[in-house]
């Protein structure tokens, strides 16, 4: 049985500009691995070339299978859940429809369970999703995420914009859903300290290259990652 | 006051053909951001449809009502996929010249199969009255009100309580993030094509019967509608459908009691309104400002 996610020597380009060099990466089933670097680095690509919305090259394979040029729609319905960059909110929708949204392609979607990982919801249903706080919307994400039944859930930078008790939280919450229900999930995060605390292994990412990569351990060992990105 | 109510009652009727018209703009308007000029020229098109499938005759059928309707929305579906889906990632602009290319081909496709000439399309209601406290209301339009809105209604109920009707919606305010959902958007798009279509068709088919069937009767009816989703605010279909009766009624009533409004001043007093109602409310009368952060 191989890797859940397997990027091997995946490039994207916007327009003229590189964004990613031939990136290798892994994630295996029920682990949480979390994407480092600096802005502009490719973190943001990289998890566009999984989604499919970006054109790349190289092979992305998702549990044994090739995802070729699937288009995104497609790569959701093959089990990814990709709460893109400032969250991808219907902000104009109430919380209650943004997360049927969650559950478009679920057949009998569990809102039980999500009503126990984010009991708040309940009250907030009928609220319209963009007068939420960003901590707020973020954890509707990931909710309506969840509802998708995702084998591997992408988060890319769930602490941005947010205070440091919230985030937390945040990450919290993503260690429970990957603890209790398996959920494998790559994150990109420019707060490494979080994103390494939450996560098993880790990637850094330098100008469109894998420059590190080992257990979330490791890394926070590591003097380059600690001068870099945990700065200390 | 009789004259008033029976003014209002035929005002409402015109108003739910220009309402039910701006609707359909609006649909297509507010998924794709491209306005549909081919929106009166379709309608216009599955009326003659329906009146070939009456078999150019002088009673109305309700299966061939039906029937056009599944024919517009099959119809609409297919122009968008055809048509619009390929000019996808092309500008805006270049998808309205393709509906005003579509314009100019329906309208020459139908003179050129049911011949340029007028035609008699039936109605399916009775020319008679009633008569409720001296107020003479036309069974005709009380039909096309009753009929139009239940349509709309129809229309409401499958965006506000169907998980596809849902989609739409998010489709049309956030595309990627829809798609990231596994909603297939393109498919989507068809589907509000087919919607537009068919609400054009029965729009085409209530209005028929009062101008009577000919390749331009549609042409003055879109510009209305035109005026009615503007006014309405463009991204609100309550505001089309609210902008279409007020412009019916409105126009009704000035044809009554100003009397320098004949009917050739129509048109112009529809858009001069509009003008007025943009210079003082530019998002109008339900449309959001939409203020950017930069």
């Amino acid at each position: 049985m191989g890797a859940l996610l397997e990027l091997s020597d995946v490039r994207a380009r916007y327009g003229q500009v590189a964004a990613l060099h031939g990136v290798s990466l892994t994630v295996e089933e029920g682990e949480v691995v979390s994407l480092l670097g600096a802005n502009g680095a490719g973190k943001t690509t990289t998890l566009r070339s999984v989604s499919g919305t970006v054109r790349r090259t190289g092979d992305v394979v998702l549990a044994g299978k090739r995802l070729g040029r699937a288009s995104p729609e497609a790569v959701a319905r093959a089990g990814v859940a990709h709460v893109p960059e400032g969250r991808g909110i219907f902000a104009e929708l109430t919380v209650w429809e943004n997360l049927r949204m969650g559950a478009y392609t679920v057949r009998r979607p569990d809102f039980a369970s999500v009503q126990s990982y984010f009991p708040w919801l309940q009250d907030r249903r009928n609220q319209q999703a963009g007068t939420l706080s960003g901590g707020e919307q973020q954890m509707l994400a990931l909710a309506r995420a969840f509802l998708s039944r995702p084998r591997l859930l992408m988060l890319d930078e769930p602490s941005l914009g947010l205070a440091p008790l919230v985030t937390r939280e945040v990450f919290r919450v993503v260690s429970e859903l990957n603890q209790k229900e398996g959920v494998a999930v790559l994150v990109v995060e420019q707060n490494a300290a979080v994103a390494l605390a939450a996560a098993q292994r880790g990637y850094v990412l330098e100008t469109g290259e894998i420059v590190l990569s080992g257990t979330a351990d490791e890394l926070k060992s590591n003097d380059a990652v600690r001068s870099a990105y945990l700065g200390y | 006051m009789q004259t008033f109510f029976q003014t209002l009652t035929t005002g409402l009727s015109d108003g739910a053909i220009f309402g039910s018209l701006a609707l359909a703009l609006v649909l297509i308007y507010k998924a794709t951001e491209v306005i549909n000029f081919a929106q009166g020229e379709m309608a216009m098109f599955t009326t003659y449809i329906a009146w070939a499938l009456m078999g150019h005759g002088s009673t109305f059928h309700w299966w061939a009502f039906f029937a056009t309707l599944g024919i517009a929305f099959g119809g609409g579906a297919l122009l968008q996929q055809t048509v619009i889906r390929p000019l996808e990632r092309a500008s805006v602009l270049t998808a309205v010249m393709a509906t005003i290319a579509l314009l100019v081909i329906l309208n020459g496709l139908a003179a050129w199969i049911w011949s340029p000439q007028l035609q008699f399309f039936p109605s399916p209601f009775p020319t008679s009255s009633w008569v409720v406290g001296g107020v003479h209301i036309s069974k005709q339009d009380v039909g096309t009100f009753g009929v139009v809105m239940a349509c709309v209604l129809v229309l409401w109920l499958f965006f506000r309580f169907t998980k596809l009707g849902l989609a739409m919606r998010a489709g049309a305010l956030n595309p990627d993030a829809a798609r990231l959902m596994g909603v297939r958007t393109s498919w989507l798009l068809a589907l509000g094509w087919g919607f537009a279509a068919a609400l054009g068709a029965v729009s085409g088919m209530m209005v028929a019967p009062t101008v009577f069937l000919t390749p331009n009767m549609m042409q003055a009816i879109l510009i209305y509608a035109f005026a009615a989703a503007v006014l309405g605010g463009l991204e609100s279909p309550v505001g089309a459908v609210v902008g279409g009766l007020g412009l019916g009624v409105l126009l009704n009533m000035l044809g009554q009691y100003v009397h320098p409004v004949t009917s050739e001043l129509r048109l112009p007093v529809a858009l001069g309104l509009l003008l007025v109602v943009l210079l003082i409310r530019p998002a109008g009368l339900f449309g959001r400002v939409v203020v950017r952060r930069v």
